[in-house]
């Protein structure tokens, strides 16, 4: 079953080919990693396929259906959450209150119960609240629920952001740079939690990263783009091997 | 031909308007470009000159010329001074807080000003300068006033044309506005750059001033408030930042404003100029010049 | 339904406020004008949280707040006159229909302003405040009771201790309850970062609709208690320097605060209602002298609030 198929996706910016007819595809379950030199269009992909930009040509199917064209507040309800490249937390709202908005966001009680407190607002909260804590334990924030977010280290703010995104209980999850900013220690612990995570919440994981060693170690399959191409696609293994890869590559970083 | 002339009358009386505008919309647009404020107080400015210029003639009595020299640099100080006082300490704050403190300051230069002691909050006649000189052209009729305006625009036009895009000051300016993070590292000296910015625009405020208390001599400390808005809404239509925007905007704006007046009833006039506002806002924020960016 | 039950703790201390205010209006303890002013600061408080809920909560900056201020006093004012109000019961409709009103129309410019951002809504709202003071300014030529630039006279006078109180008492409980609900959680989301907000599924235009709606709301209520307290109206009551009130009153209480709001609001009614006994009556224009003054200051030094630190 496919999770996620890209069709020849465009998208340019003014004179510059942002995207450049790219399709692949990602199965149920498991993991793909985008990876390319700056500027290769692996961000303005994720973009596309989250709704904050609109393609200018091409679909995006998600389980079948085509979401090219939704605005991106619909796609989490949809089942597709997502990272940002640089850390978008809500900074000044404390840690329980980041995970729980992402909660609640598929609650189901409506103004009037909010207002006049009927038993929905309640029973919601309260599982809302209970999942919430949970996960914060998952993701080893537990004892930080009420700092906000912007006064948290680096690296807990990053498991912030994966925790927010996994409370939409999403099927797909959308990864952008995890690694970026880390040293190899904490990269360590990122891939041990990235193993976890998809044990646990059972997802699909489309995941852009520069950081070879994490990249090549959780994917089962890697895509390569380049100048908004797709130039190879395949295991780890046969990328690393890939001439037009090593040409794409060379002399930036070592496989 | 009644009609005929009719028209082209109010398209000069607006023409004469929109020319003030335009002085005043590019001290908004410029600010606006390198500071992404918008400058609440500039209309204050407009004030300030239209003052100074009504003391300078009326109690001291020297040439025209001199008038406008002397306020020019008055005007240029104020811009100066609040720039450094009120703004500078926000430089790093969010933009809100520095919006906040522009409508500050131009409450305080109002109130401030309205002040018994000072140009209290009455109407005060503008001495004119010189006689009002009526032309016929036997399609419209031109006087001298909206002779010496459009003059005078066109040589301040011409001559902040050549700062920006003639002088290394202009390039800073424009470096600066196009990003103030890469000029800085240029090595472009940031808070010389603005403050020329504010000195320029307050300058062309001043001269708005001086030439609007001429053609519509009735001067008042709140004088400013509503052509500082039209004007800023000038510069929306125009396209925020760019220059010739800006003037464009003014003309427009002057014409759409006494056509209003004079086809329909001057008390809309205000009115529809916020129509337009919204009518840009909605159909294309950036402006007639702008261009649209994308961006997450 | 557990409305009152969770109120419990805000409305024994209101209904011991209200005996107080009651005892001491009814024995005359203080003045006419001190009790009308007393109402006054309830109906700013109601107001400002409005702009609160808009700004404080939702970060939608908005400088045009006195003119759904105004919508709802001239509607309220319009209703009752022509259909002949003059007890309350008779009037909470007329009440309940002006907040409405304000609402929907903050709801309709809403729809296109929102999309702007900081400084351009800012315009944009100080645009549409004009634009309702053109038109109050010109009302007489739609309807003469209006009164355009004359004002409009002969309001009925129905807002009393009773209404203002209760009324204000219950929208704050209102108000607290969506702020502490899944709503006044996105409004904040929509205030921190609006990309992130969309792309945990909150529609962020839908939020900033409703908060700003609401917000226009109960500028209404407060201007429908304000005209039927005053018994005049006048477009000049209702300009930018009135927004600029209710503005700094949210700044001064606390960015997100509700309680800052009361205190702020209390507070600053009190001070220059104080001035104005204070001051002799041609040092008053030096009020809004050192107010920008203090706004610049605020801005420098506390730019999210005085009396709470609202963020």
């Amino acid at each position: 079953m496919k999770a996620l198929a890209v069709e020849n996706l465009e998208k340019g910016f003014g004179g510059v080919q942002a995207v450049d007819g790219i399709s692949f595809s990602v199965e149920e379950g498991e993991t793909v990693g985008i990876i390319g030199p700056n500027g290769a269009g692996k961000t303005t992909v994720f973009n596309l396929i989250t709704g904050f930009y609109r393609p200018d040509r091409g679909n995006i199917l998600f389980y079948g259906k085509n979401i090219a064209y939704l605005p991106p507040h619909r796609l989490p309800r949809l089942g597709i959450a997502r990272t940002f490249q640089n850390l978008r937390l809500f900074g000044k709202m404390t840690v329980f209150e980041n995970i729980l908005s992402a909660m609640l966001v598929q609650g189901r009680y409506n103004l009037f119960s909010a207002i006049f407190r009927w038993t929905d607002y309640f029973v919601t909260e309260s599982k809302a609240e209970e999942k919430a804590r949970k996960l914060i334990e998952f993701f080893n924030l537990s004892g930080k629920e009420d700092q906000s977010a912007d006064s948290l280290p680096y690296g807990e703010q990053r498991r912030l952001e994966l925790a927010r995104a996994l409370a939409l209980e999403p099927k797909v999850l959308l990864v952008d740079e995890p690694g970026a900013g880390m040293n190899p220690i904490e990269i360590q612990g990122l891939v041990q939690t990235m193993k976890e995570v998809k044990k646990q919440f059972l997802l699909t994981v489309v995941i852009i990263e520069h950081q070879m060693g994490l990249v090549m170690n959780i994917s089962d399959k890697i895509v390569v783009m380049d100048f908004g191409e797709k130039i190879a696609e395949g295991t780890p293994d046969q990328v690393k091997k890939d001439r037009k890869v090593i040409e794409a590559y060379l002399g930036e970083e070592p496989l | 031909m009644e009609d005929v002339n009719y028209l082209f009358q109010q398209c000069i009386n607006g023409l004469q308007l929109g020319a003030v505008y335009a002085l005043i919309a590019l001290g908004y647009t410029m600010v606006y470009g390198v500071l992404r404020l918008i400058n609440f107080a500039h209309g204050d400015i407009f004030m300030l000159g239209a003052f100074i210029a009504y003391y300078l003639i009326s109690k001291f009595n020297i040439p025209i010329y001199l008038v406008f020299a002397i306020t020019m640099v008055c005007t240029a100080a104020a811009g100066y001074i609040i720039e450094k006082v009120a703004y500078k300490p926000l430089r790093n704050a969010p933009r809100i807080s520095l919006l906040i403190t522009a409508v500050g300051v131009s409450l305080f230069l109002e109130y401030f000003l309205s002040l018994k002691f000072l140009f209290t909050a009455n109407y005060i006649g503008f001495p004119r300068p010189f006689e009002v000189e009526v032309y016929d052209l036997s399609l419209f009729t031109i006087t001298n006033i909206q002779l010496i305006i459009f003059a005078v625009t066109a040589v301040s036009l011409f001559f902040l044309y050549l700062l920006v895009y003639r002088t290394k000051y202009g390039k800073a300016m424009r470096a600066v506005s196009y990003d103030q993070e890469a000029a800085a590292l240029m090595g472009i000296n940031i808070d010389a750059t603005i403050s020329l910015t504010f000195i320029v625009g307050a300058a062309l405020a001043g001269v708005g001033g001086i030439l609007y208390s001429i053609a519509y001599p009735q001067i008042n400390v709140f004088m400013g408030i509503m052509p500082g808005i039209k004007s800023f809404i000038a510069a929306v239509l125009g396209g925020i930042g760019i220059i010739h925007g800006a003037v464009l905007g003014g003309f427009v704006i002057g014409v759409s404003e006494v056509f209003v007046s004079g086809f329909l009833s001057s008390t809309f006039r205000d009115g529809v100029i916020f129509i337009i506002l919204f009518l840009v806002l909605l159909l294309k924020p950036s402006g007639i010049f702008g261009k649209r960016i994308e961006k997450v | 339904m557990k409305f009152f039950w969770e109120a419990r703790k805000v409305i024994l201390p209101a209904v011991l406020v209200y005996l107080v205010l009651k005892a001491i209006f009814g024995f005359h303890l203080v003045s006419g004008y001190i009790e009308q002013i007393t109402l006054f600061s309830f109906i700013v408080i109601l107001t400002s949280l409005g702009l609160n809920v808009i700004y404080g909560y939702t970060g939608q900056f908005s400088l045009g707040h006195a003119a759904f201020y105004g919508i709802g006093a001239y509607i309220s004012a319009y209703l009752s006159k022509s259909l002949g109000v003059e007890s309350i019961l008779g009037f909470i409709p007329v009440l309940f229909l002006s907040g409405v009103s304000a609402g929907l129309v903050g709801c309709l410019i809403g729809v296109p302003i929102l999309k702007l951002r900081d400084d351009f809504l800012a315009i944009a709202t100080l645009g549409f405040g004009t634009l309702v003071r053109v038109i109050l300014d010109n009302s007489d030529r739609f309807s003469e009771i209006l009164g355009g630039s004359r004002g409009f006279v002969g309001i009925p006078r129905i807002t009393n201790l009773e209404l203002a109180f209760f009324v204000t008492v219950f929208l704050i409980l209102v108000t607290r309850n969506i702020i502490f609900s899944r709503y006044g959680l996105f409004w904040r989301c929509v205030k921190n970062d609006e990309l992130a907000s969309q792309a945990i599924g909150i529609n962020t235009s839908r939020m900033k609709l409703m908060a700003f709606s609401y917000g226009c709301f109960l500028a209404g209520i407060g201007g429908a208690l304000y005209a039927h307290l005053y018994t005049f109206l006048h477009p000049s009551n209702f300009d930018i320097l009135k927004s600029i009130d209710f503005l700094i009153i949210v700044i001064v209480g606390g960015m997100g605060s509700i309680v800052g709001t009361i205190y702020a609001g209390l507070i600053w009614v009190g001070f220059i209602e104080g001035l104005r006994i204070a001051l002799p009556a041609d040092m008053l224009d030096l009020r809004w002298v050192f107010i920008p003054l203090f706004l610049i200051g605020l801005m420098m030094w506390r730019p999210y609030g005085l009396i709470r630190k609202g963020g």
